[in-house]
């Protein structure tokens, strides 16, 4: 009999559909498993509030008139605001705070009407305001890597990929500005996709950079993934400007499709000396693989892979330090007990409130938008943004979709990289191109390296192929079963 | 030099000022929230989650206030930008919840355009830079709170237009006449309800000196000049106080100023360290705003005559000099009514001086608004027929207009009433003319004489003898007649 | 291209962010180590090239969506300054703004 949390989001719904289990015994066994959890996963839990989300799921199902996922639990990165549970970005300048309306990604998957009826176990922790790559940014608590303990899961959708490797629950949101959701995702041995910018509406998650953030699903296998991208997508006209007008679509539709003739770039520029050889290795099997199903290997060029890490290290920060802004102390948040006037207010409730990480990057964008630099760094980064995506729209005249490693490396361990920005930065070399072109990515489970810590695959599609990137992750997943391992902590 | 421009200067000082207004657009929401925006609601009662700038929130851009924008633009003979761009302008202010105003910096919808007045009979024309979108703030209340300050954010979020001028402005005169020409403009057009009290029209000021011909002096900027009595004193003060500094030998430092009607001074504000350095760039939040060519030829066709546009036609279709035309033109109930009057009986110069005399006259006095007279357009023009056919002398219209006025009735039953029908009959006429003459035979030489003005102690008796009801110009041609013989 | 100590004063003013003169310093150091993978970035020869604001724009034309102008949001006052650290009459207390 396996374990009710070994079953997939697909294999749960089509359990609840088929009556042989309730909304309420789910959500009552991940609450268990949730509650339970050292990791540091979760942020806040609210049993009583899950439980009801379940009992109306029930009823929903009961009636027959339920969503695509109705009672299937999941739990949220807390950058998405919720009536329910508090949201507080991974920071104490949102400790405690209640947002008066829900996230549209919240409101599309859960069960209220119209939604998709999956039933909220709790807020994910995350670097604080979705900045960093292992979730040691965190204003709470770091949180551990079920696969090594003494590891990082990755960031900043760190509770997330750690949530669902550890099976607390079978799937989450995550966010993607630079590779917050393929990095955790690789670093956990789990499925992660970000959609192209502009499918899900950003109307309800806290704004880290602007141009670049996008919501994503986050669940052990592909087809989960297209599921749960299904549910979240789809124009949201009346509420974000840059929400697409592209109708929603069912990304499951093609996950069996064949293969035969899939053409994969593979980057040169992404197998490079700072790979480590046993990502490569395992991505390397990965691709055999692939041909194995009839795909055929195209060596591309992205030549200004390099470049993406200033040209996003400035966009991102520029765009937070304004987004930020409103974090002083007036109408929400932390305001500092500490203040003598209005001035040293906000200095000091900013000051308390942000971390080291989001300071620095408040001053770093403020800078390069500041009176005399704006040109050579803020005009100049977006300049050359266009030109790397206009590298990867080369690309696509001969490839189809595009593979390569996530990360240079597995999963460090915790502490290893904290004092030194720069390092976590350089590792992010590998996702944040297609981030700055606004591409759908996925990373896909692909192998093992050092001391059995998981590698991710990283596919990348032209804009609007993500039902085509969940087919080729799929194809993969049947004929291989790193997916399906599970962490040797978990219970 | 021109004796004109000499005649403007101050103490041997050029005075040059530009002006940057900001108009609230009369949209029924904001302009990125669908918050309304009805003045003096209860605080906080009209800001929602959008204009607290929450966590999670977004802007979605209001199409009225395009729309409103557009129409400025066309009303001012402005190019709409086919592309325009919302930029971030990031400082921080209780009173600004993002902590950045989303406004419009390198590429604003509305660019160029022209203002033109007159001041007193002289014809200026202001040209305008740009105006552009942006939010208004919010509110800071500091009466009721010891110490503190209460942020109310119901304003936060109104559209507004800023309207920024070239340093075109001469002199505080000017600034008034340019400022009223304006609030004209946007309350004609409808795009801007004007009440400067509640703060629909607020104008800055940037006021420098120099002597004629030298470079730019430095100027300084004076906030919220919110009312045309208090514009023109607070500039008159700001360019003395300049003066004064420069001939002390003192060098003008850029401030923001704001004017106490109290003291009749200006002042500047705690100064800014930073000189604001606002980090602006494009909001990531907003793709750029696209202006068909066919939308404004829509707006344009449904758009309301302008006031120049009017004028010029008033001027073409009724010969009214340039300056009759304009000061028609100061209302659309003033246009209407003299219109209305002018196309019913006929007589557009007549109309124009009553209109612009007696009718105005007794408007302001009585603090009347044209649209409230108690002579209709109609019953003036009835009047002015009655003068036109020699019913009755001006004078006699004098006592008719009264009667209508405070009274009311109808022009016909008033004249009938107090006998003011003028004599018409000319043999009736040349017997008192005849009988006057031979009564005083002293004029009639003095005038024979070549003493022209001898005549006006014979029009006298004779506009008496007529009991008032003689015809002036028939007086003047039968008398001439007689003594010419 | 380095960061002088000036530098983070005035940035660190103009974030309003208070920092205490050792932390000023390390971000000082960490900022400049940035920075210094920034020249290249810098040396690239871009003319020609228009900025990319918004990363759909190079495949389809980006709009602004405009809607109608209509006042819908009702008055939830208390829902939104729930969380809020000072409130007094519906007013948002702030240390007194001086003019």
């Amino acid at each position: 009999m396996t374990a009710l949390h070994d079953l997939s989001v697909a294999a749960l719904a089509a359990e609840l559909r088929a009556k042989k289990v309730s909304a309420t015994e789910l959500a009552q066994h991940f609450l268990a498993r949730s509650q339970a959890d050292t990791s540091g996963a979760f942020l806040s839990l609210n049993p009583e509030a899950t439980l009801a989300q379940a009992k109306e799921a029930d009823v929903q199902l009961a009636s027959g008139i339920a969503g695509p996922l109705a009672g299937v639990p999941m739990a949220h990165k807390d950058i998405f605001v919720t009536i329910e549970f508090p949201t507080t970005a991974g920071s104490k300048m949102l400790e405690g705070y209640l947002s008066p309306f829900d996230a549209t990604v919240v409101r599309k998957l859960g069960v209220q009407s119209g939604g998709a009826g999956m039933v909220n176990v709790g807020k994910l922790n995350c670097d604080e305001f979705a900045m960093g790559s292992s979730n040691e940014n965190s204003a709470y608590k770091p949180v551990t890597n079920p696969w090594d303990t003494s590891r990082v899961p990755g960031g900043s959708s760190g509770g997330s990929s750690a949530a669902v490797a550890a099976r607390l629950v079978p799937a989450a949101t995550g966010t993607d500005t630079g590779g917050s959701i393929r990095q955790p995702a690789s670093f956990c041995g789990i499925t992660g996709i970000k959609p192209t910018y502009g499918r899900a509406s950003r109307y309800g998650m806290i704004a880290y950079a602007s141009s670049l953030d996008q919501a994503g699903p986050m669940a052990r296998t592909a087809e989960d993934c297209a599921l749960m991208l299904s549910a979240m997508c789809g124009p949201d006209l009346d509420r974000d400007s840059t929400s697409l007008d592209v109708p929603a679509e069912n990304f499951a539709r093609d996950l069996n499709a064949s293969l035969d003739g899939l053409r994969i770039g593979i980057p040169k520029e992404f197998f490079g000396e700072g790979l480590a050889q046993d990502v490569r290795a395992a991505v390397d099997a990965a691709l055999k693989e692939y041909e194995k199903l009839g795909a055929k290997l195209v060596p591309i060029s992205l030549p200004r892979t390099e470049l993406s890490i200033p040209v996003y290290y400035i966009i991102a920060p520029a765009e937070a330090s304004s987004n930020l802004s409103r974090f002083d102390g007036v109408k929400f948040g932390h305001r500092t007990k500490d203040y003598t006037d209005l001035v040293s207010m906000y200095k000091r409730s900013r000051a308390e409130g942000f971390g080291e990480e989001v300071k620095r990057r408040i001053m770093t964008g403020a800078y390069v938008l500041s009176h005399g630099y704006y040109d050579a760094y803020y005009l100049q980064a977006q300049k050359i943004r266009r030109m790397i995506s206009d590298d990867f729209q080369q690309a696509f005249q001969v490839c189809d979709v595009i593979a390569g490693p996530v990360a240079p490396t597995v999963a460090w361990k915790l502490g290893e990289k904290a004092d030194d920005p720069v390092a976590n930065y350089l590792a992010d070399i590998f996702t944040l191109p297609a981030s700055l072109a606004g591409l759908p990515g996925m990373s896909v489970p692909a192998g093992f390296g050092e001391e059995g810590m998981p590698v991710g695959l990283q596919l990348i599609g032209n804009y609007f192929k993500e039902a085509q990137l969940l087919n080729a992750a799929h194809r993969l997943q049947q004929a291989t079963d790193f997916h399906l391992r599970q962490p040797g902590g978990a219970k | 030099m021109s004796t004109k421009q000499k005649s403007l200067l101050v103490q041997g000082y050029e005075v040059v000022i530009g002006f940057e207004t900001h108009a609230q657009l009369s949209t029924q929401s904001k302009i990125f929230s669908r918050a309304p925006t009805a003045f003096g609601a209860e605080p906080n009662t009209q800001a929602c989650a959008v204009d607290l700038a929450l966590p999670g929130t977004l802007p979605v851009m209001n199409k009225g206030a395009v729309e409103r924008a557009i129409e400025l633009g066309l009303a001012v003979g402005s190019h709409i930008a086919e592309e325009s761009i919302f930029a971030r302008k990031n400082y921080f202010y209780p009173d600004l919840p993002k902590g950045y105003q989303i406004s419009q910096f390198e590429i604003p919808v509305v660019q160029g355009g022209e203002v033109s007045f007159f001041v007193g009979d002289e014809k200026k024309t202001v040209r305008l830079v740009r105006a552009h979108l942006e939010e208004d703030a919010g509110k800071s209340l500091h009466e009721d709170f010891i110490g503190q300050s209460g942020i109310d954010l119901n304003r936060a979020g109104t559209p507004l237009l800023e309207i920024v001028t070239e340093p075109d402005i001469r002199s505080s005169e000017e600034a008034v006449a340019y400022a009223k020409e304006l609030h004209k403009i946007v309350t004609w057009i409808g795009i801007c309800d004007g009440n400067m009290q509640e703060g629909s029209f607020r104008c800055d000021a940037n006021v420098s000196v120099r002597k004629p011909g030298a470079a730019l002096g430095t100027r300084r900027e004076i906030k919220n000049l919110n009312s045309f009595k208090f514009m023109q004193q607070a500039i008159d003060f700001e360019v003395r106080w300049q003066i004064e500094q420069i001939e002390d030998g003192f060098e003008i430092q850029q401030a923001t100023v704001l004017f106490d009607p109290d003291t009749g001074e200006t002042r500047a504000m705690r100064t800014k360290e930073d000189a604001a350095d606002y980090r602006y760039f494009p909001d990531p939040d907003l793709p750029p705003l696209v202006i068909g060519r066919d939308w404004v030829a829509r707006v344009q066709s449904e758009m309301t005559e302008l006031p120049r546009v009017m004028a010029a036609r008033f001027v073409a279709d009724y010969g009214l000099p340039e300056y009759d035309a304009t000061t028609l033109t100061q209302s659309k109930a003033m246009a209407s009514y003299f219109e209305a009057a002018a196309k019913a009986c006929g007589q557009a110069k007549l109309v124009s001086n009553w209109v612009m005399g007696e009718v105005s006259r007794r408007l302001n006095a009585g603090e009347v608004s044209i649209e409230n007279a108690p002579v209709s357009a109609a019953q003036l023009a009835a009047m002015i027929g009655r003068i036109a056919d020699n019913t009755i002398s001006n004078s006699a219209a004098k006592q008719v207009f009264d009667a209508l006025w405070t009274e009311g009735g109808e022009v016909d039953a008033i004249i009938e009433a107090k006998g003011l029908k003028q004599m018409n009959d000319s043999g009736a006429l040349e017997a008192i003319i005849d009988e006057v003459l031979a009564a005083n035979p002293k004029n009639v030489e003095e005038f024979r004489a070549g003493n022209a003005k001898a005549l006006n102690g014979l029009v006298g008796p004779i506009m008496k003898a007529s009991k008032g009801k003689a015809n002036p110009a028939q007086v003047n041609e039968l008398l001439l007649k007689k003594l010419q013989s | 291209m380095s960061l002088t100590a000036q530098d983070i004063d005035r940035i660190a003013n103009l974030a309003r962010l208070e920092l205490p003169p050792e932390e000023g310093q390390r971000m000082l150091d960490q900022i400049n180590g940035f920075f210094s993978i920034v020249d290249a970035m810098r040396a690239v020869d871009t003319t020609g090239v228009k900025p990319l604001p918004h990363p759909i724009a190079t495949i389809q034309e980006m709009a602004l969506r405009l809607r109608d102008d209509v006042a819908s949001e009702p008055n939830q006052r208390e829902a939104n300054q729930q969380s809020a650290p000072a409130v007094e009459r519906g007013l948002f207390l702030v240390p007194k703004v001086i003019e």
